[in-house]
């Protein structure tokens, strides 16, 4: 009886409180955003705000069915979710319909799905199951491979949709990887990389190859005890080299044009001053309203439905993934620092009570949704506010969209439920 | 450290975040500026803009509705160019050289297609407007001057540009400001304050409804009108008197400090700097640097005032007490040195005493009075410092502050002046005679000349002159109410206002007397040289008058200068005699003085420097004679003929 009466409470509340911290305060935003002239009723159907009010109602419904199921059954069905995840991905390429150039929506007469949004939790999923299996050993490459494969089935299929922001995305559970036990090496590989390019593609190709000579010579005579031989700098140096390389050429040769806009516009690479008043009438068009509607609301931010550039639609998309420059115009500094640290404090939380949980699924699990989380705020929020290039991805609970808003409450609760369950798990 | 990897960075791209939002929202913005914002269109209403009235309520300048044709190229559609044209009356080449422009300059900002529409074409384009995407018609009001005189006086009024805009921020692209005259001493009062209605805008450029329900709307403020000081019949008559001449005319009513006349030779019709050829118009104006029509020569031009100035002199030794009205000076032809003559003078009786020396303008006269004055103390820069006190107290030697844009300070030596030029005390009273008559170092406008013959006809006060006599619901500045006294006594101004009267008596202008009207003046030859390939050549010398009527409560005071004139009253003398006459009667009894003015021209003397021939001067030229200029045809600059209005005059054949 005691615990019957209790079992409410086993809900991780601070977690809850701050999602419906989120998606009201999300809603208001697309409120602003999307309103045409005067708001008559919060559920008029013809608005966004109107059908975002019932994906909301309904996120409810799901709520509900997700955490009266067994706990266990995430566990058990999770190949079987993957799967089906998967199998709509591919059924995209057949029954699918084209919205911007990407394939990556179901039509059900006027109502569109889009799988990949529940991708990520069924990888999610997927991969704690892989890896909790007391078979599994991050630290054997064979095992490495297959918990990758995981991720890159859905990664390269959603890439093949021509949804390359989405793709992003599956890297975030390198932090899954990482805490579970891969090797220190990869975690400087990945950095190493990231550096390269960025020197290669901003500086050229002697920086970098400068530049990675001056770190193996460093390196080299500062590692005495475990002192690689000199081939094996050389042969890393030229590993280097060739990567910067083989960056420059990715740019130039397998990059889109609108994708090498992009990178271009953020690392500053055009000085042609013809071509980059071009880039800002076209490419970098969304981004500089972004920035300049943002910037317009100063301290206290213009006031809820007083942003002029909100008003005037002059962001483009700004209800889905530029929403939060209305938070940025109208709540002003203090409104956007209060969303970031809401989402600050929602990962943390995740991640806190990821680490005390006691089965190696939860755990596995719970990082891969504060992963997912982290990689969609990041990318989001960095791109709205001009640092890093331009991604289409949307701000999770913020972002107007069913398939979204859905795909991260799924995310999300079932993490919830498996986090009330840790009591039984002895 | 496994666990805190992901901890980390999500705390690092947190504190980067706010950061990066502080740096765009707190650091790096200026406050929130409503004209600023490009989602906020601006759209100003323009009040009417005030009239301007004579002295006698004569309606001078009002304002007629103009028409431009507008466009904002990014919201111009394909459209039938060829009918579009047709009814601009535009060439197809036009059209693409306009609209090329329009979209260089902004896409995105209005710019005028086509100014100035006429009312004809405003009316058949306006029904068809609206096949016409992108373009728009902008009423704007234009004035409307009712009067062909006074351009000088009025003004006129032209776009502002873009230093103007700058500066004072109620100005916006395409307002029109005041340029000239009391256009633009009175731009504030004249042109009221416009109204502006803010205007949401989305990001295709359509309106979707006022900015928080039109709270920071305003309405549009009138201009007011005013009335000017300035007497259009006597300002027509003097300009008429001008045709033909170089020169100026000033007239003040001494007992108000009001300016009743101000006449500048060459002038123009203000109605060719309004409308499509005001540009054009303009620079024609602009650059005629021999005529120089937009010079004002009855503020602007600064000359030795010659022997009017002489009474200043003689109103200095008198106060000074180095003089007395009875003191005899004979006068040799000129005014001796030791053996030295340093400066000559005419035939006329001598000895002469002050009364005579006014009134047969005497140099030796003076030479010797203003020796005693300058010779007073044993410090000669003392006493110089002294007598420019005495003097600027008359509004000489510095702005006199009148409410026109334009003037000069003219000059006034001191001791500290000659110190700087000779050196400390290594020069004496012999060095500077020539200030004596009026010549050497001593200059000033013709208002200053006129203000100075205000000042004596009170009697040792003035007040400022102003153009301004009345402002709709207003009261003018009371620096034009307050009198300023001279620093002589008023016992000595009798004197030397009975030499002014004797002037026309028995002096120099006895030839100009008007009939029942007591006039005190004083006639003024100045010569003057210019440089002809950098050769100092003399030319005629420049005719000076300068009066005021009646001797006792004078209602007129005048300064009349005439370039190149040659003696005061033989141009000068005759304008002002025929000014005052004009001005108190209100008709000419002297129709042969007028007949004779009207006859003779200067053109010829002022062709002479250009004629690239050696030329005469003084005595030695005829003078040229030409058909009576009418009334009705003042010869002006109109619109259409401007071209060759002004060479014309310069190029007329010499006629005898």
């Amino acid at each position: 009886m005691y615990r019957e009466n209790h079992r409410g409470f086993r809900f991780d509340w601070i977690t809850i409180v701050l999602f419906l911290l989120l998606v009201g305060f999300g809603w208001l935003n697309i409120l602003s955003a999307s309103h045409e002239g005067e708001i008559t009723s919060y559920f008029d159907m013809s608005q966004l705000y109107g059908k975002h009010l019932v994906f909301i109602g309904l996120t409810f419904v799901l709520i509900v069915l997700i955490l009266s199921l067994e706990a266990k059954f995430y566990e058990r069905f999770a190949s079987i979710i993957y799967i089906a995840a998967m199998l709509a991905l591919v059924g995209l390429f057949i029954f699918g319909k084209d919205v911007n150039g990407a394939r990556s929506w179901y039509g059900i007469g006027s109502m569109t799905i889009q799988p990949s949004e529940f991708a990520k939790f069924a990888t999610a999923l997927a991969l704690a199951k892989y890896m909790s299996d007391l078979q599994t050993n991050m630290n054997s490459l064979k095992d490495q491979l297959r918990a990758v494969a995981i991720i890159m089935v859905p990664a390269i299929l959603i890439l093949l949709q021509n949804d390359a922001g989405s793709t992003l995305v599956y890297t975030s559970f390198f932090f899954v990887f990482y805490r579970e036990g891969l090797q220190q090496v990869y975690l400087i590989i990945a950095l190493s990389t990231i550096v390269l390019a960025v020197l290669a593609l901003k500086f050229g190709l002697i920086t970098a190859a400068v530049v990675s000579v001056i770190v193996l010579i460093i390196v080299y005579f500062f590692r005495r005890k475990k002192r690689s031989s000199l081939i094996q700098s050389i042969v890393l140096l030229l590993v280097c080299i060739a990567f910067s390389a083989g960056v420059k050429l990715f740019y130039k040769h397998v990059l889109q044009p609108h994708q090498q806009n992009r990178i271009s516009l953020w690392l500053r690479l055009e000085k042609d001053p013809v071509l980059l008043e071009k880039m800002k009438k076209e490419e970098a068009y969304n981004l500089i309203q972004s920035e300049q509607a943002i910037s317009s609301g100063g301290l206290f931010g213009k006031g809820f439905l007083q942003g002029t550039r909100t008003t005037g639609k002059f962001v483009p998309e700004q209800e889905t993934d530029y929403i939060f420059s209305t938070v940025g115009e109208e709540w002003g500094f203090l409104g956007s620092t209060l969303v970031v640290i809401l989402f600050m404090a929602l990962i943390i939380r995740i991640l806190y009570l990821a680490e005390s949980q006691k089965s190696q699924f939860s755990r596995v699990y719970g990082y891969g949704v504060a992963s997912v989380f982290f990689i969609h705020f990041t990318i989001n929020t960095g791109m709205v506010m001009g640092l890093i290039p331009t991604v289409g991805i949307p701000l999770p609970f913020f972002s107007y969209g069913g398939s979204g808003l859905w795909g991260f409450t799924i995310l999300l609760f079932i993490f919830i439920k498996l986090d009330s369950n840790k009591i039984n798990e002895w | 450290m496994r666990k805190l990897l992901l901890l980390l960075t999500v705390v690092t791209v947190g504190l980067v975040f706010i950061a990066r939002l502080f740096y765009l929202q707190v650091y790096n913005k200026q406050a929130y500026n409503l004209f600023e914002d490009s989602a906020i269109k601006k759209v100003y209403d323009y009040p009417k803009r005030g009239y301007v009235y004579d002295r006698n309520g004569k309606l001078l300048v009002a304002n007629q509705p103009s028409y431009d044709v507008m466009v904002i190229p990014r919201e111009v559609e394909p459209l039938d160019t060829l009918e579009f044209c047709r009814l601009l009356k535009i060439s197809k080449d036009d059209f693409k050289k306009t609209y090329n422009r329009a979209k260089n300059y902004s896409p995105r900002l209005p710019s005028v297609f086509v100014p100035q529409l006429s009312k004809t074409d405003y009316a058949v384009l306006q029904e068809k407007m609206r096949k016409f995407k992108g373009f728009y018609i902008q009423k704007r009001f234009l004035r409307d001057y009712r009067t062909s005189i006074g351009a000088n006086v009025l003004g006129d009024i032209g776009e502002v540009n873009q230093r103007i805009i700058e500066r004072q921020p109620y100005y916006k692209m395409g307002d029109l400001i005041g340029k000239q005259g009391v256009e633009l001493s009175y731009e504030n009062i004249l042109r009221g304050v416009k109204g502006i209605k803010f205007i949401q805008k989305d990001r295709f450029n359509k309106n979707i409804g006022p900015y928080k329900e039109g709270r920071y709307d305003t309405l549009p403020q009138p201009g007011k009108d005013i009335k000017i000081t300035i007497d259009s019949d006597l300002q027509q008559y003097g300009e008429l008197l001008m045709t033909n001449k170089r020169g100026g005319i000033v007239a003040i009513d001494p007992s108000n400090g009001e300016i009743l006349a101000l006449v500048s030779a060459p002038s123009y019709n203000p109605n060719i700097l309004v409308g499509r050829g005001r540009s054009k118009n303009f620079t024609q104006l602009f650059r005629d640097s021999i005529a120089k029509p937009l010079f004002d020569r009855g503020l602007q031009a600064q000359y030795p005032p010659g022997s009017p100035f002489k009474v200043i002199n003689a109103l200095i030794g008198l106060q000074e007490g180095v003089i007395n009205t009875g003191d005899k000076v004979t006068c040799r032809m000129g005014y001796y040195y030791g053996s030295r003559k340093l400066t000559g003078c005419h035939h006329h009786k001598s000895p002469v005493d002050m009364n005579n020396g006014i009134a047969q303008s005497c140099n030796a006269y003076f030479v010797n009075a203003y020796r005693k004055i300058v010779d007073k103390y044993d410090d000669a820069g003392n006493a110089m410092n002294t007598w420019a006190k005495h003097a600027k107290s008359f509004g000489l030697g510095n702005y006199l502050g009148y409410d026109l844009p334009v003037g000069q300070k003219g000059r006034i030596p001191d001791g500290d002046y000659y110190d700087r030029a000779y050196g400390d005390n290594r020069w004496g009273s012999t060095y500077i005679v020539s200030n004596a008559i009026g010549q050497g170092e001593v200059e000033a406008t013709p208002i200053q000349l006129a203000n100075m013959a205000a000042a004596i006809g009170n009697r040792g006060y003035y007040y400022t002159p102003h153009i301004i006599k009345d402002i709709e619901g207003e009261t003018i500045d009371t620096k034009y109410t307050t009198p300023k006294y001279t620093t002589i006594d008023k016992r000595h101004f009798e004197p030397v206002i009975q030499g002014m009267f004797d002037v026309y008596n028995k002096g120099t202008a006895a030839t100009l007397r008007i009939p029942g009207i007591d006039i005190c003046g004083k006639t003024g030859t100045a010569e003057n040289f210019i440089k002809i390939d950098s050769v100092k050549t003399q030319l005629t010398d420049h005719s000076i008058f300068v009066a005021f009527a009646p001797k006792d409560n004078p209602k007129i005071a005048i300064a009349v200068f005439v370039e190149n004139g040659y003696w005061g009253s033989r141009f000068a003398g005759r304008m002002a005699s025929l000014m005052i006459e004009k001005y108190i009667k209100g008709e000419i009894t002297r129709t042969d003085m007028e007949h004779w003015i009207l006859t003779h021209s200067l053109e010829n003397e002022y062709a002479k420097p250009y004629s690239g021939e050696p030329f005469k001067i003084n005595g030695e030229t005829t003078l040229q004679v030409v058909d009576k200029v009418v009334a009705d045809k003042v010869e002006k600059l109109e619109n259409d003929d401007l071209s060759n209005s002004i060479r014309i005059n310069a190029n007329q054949p010499n006629q005898k």
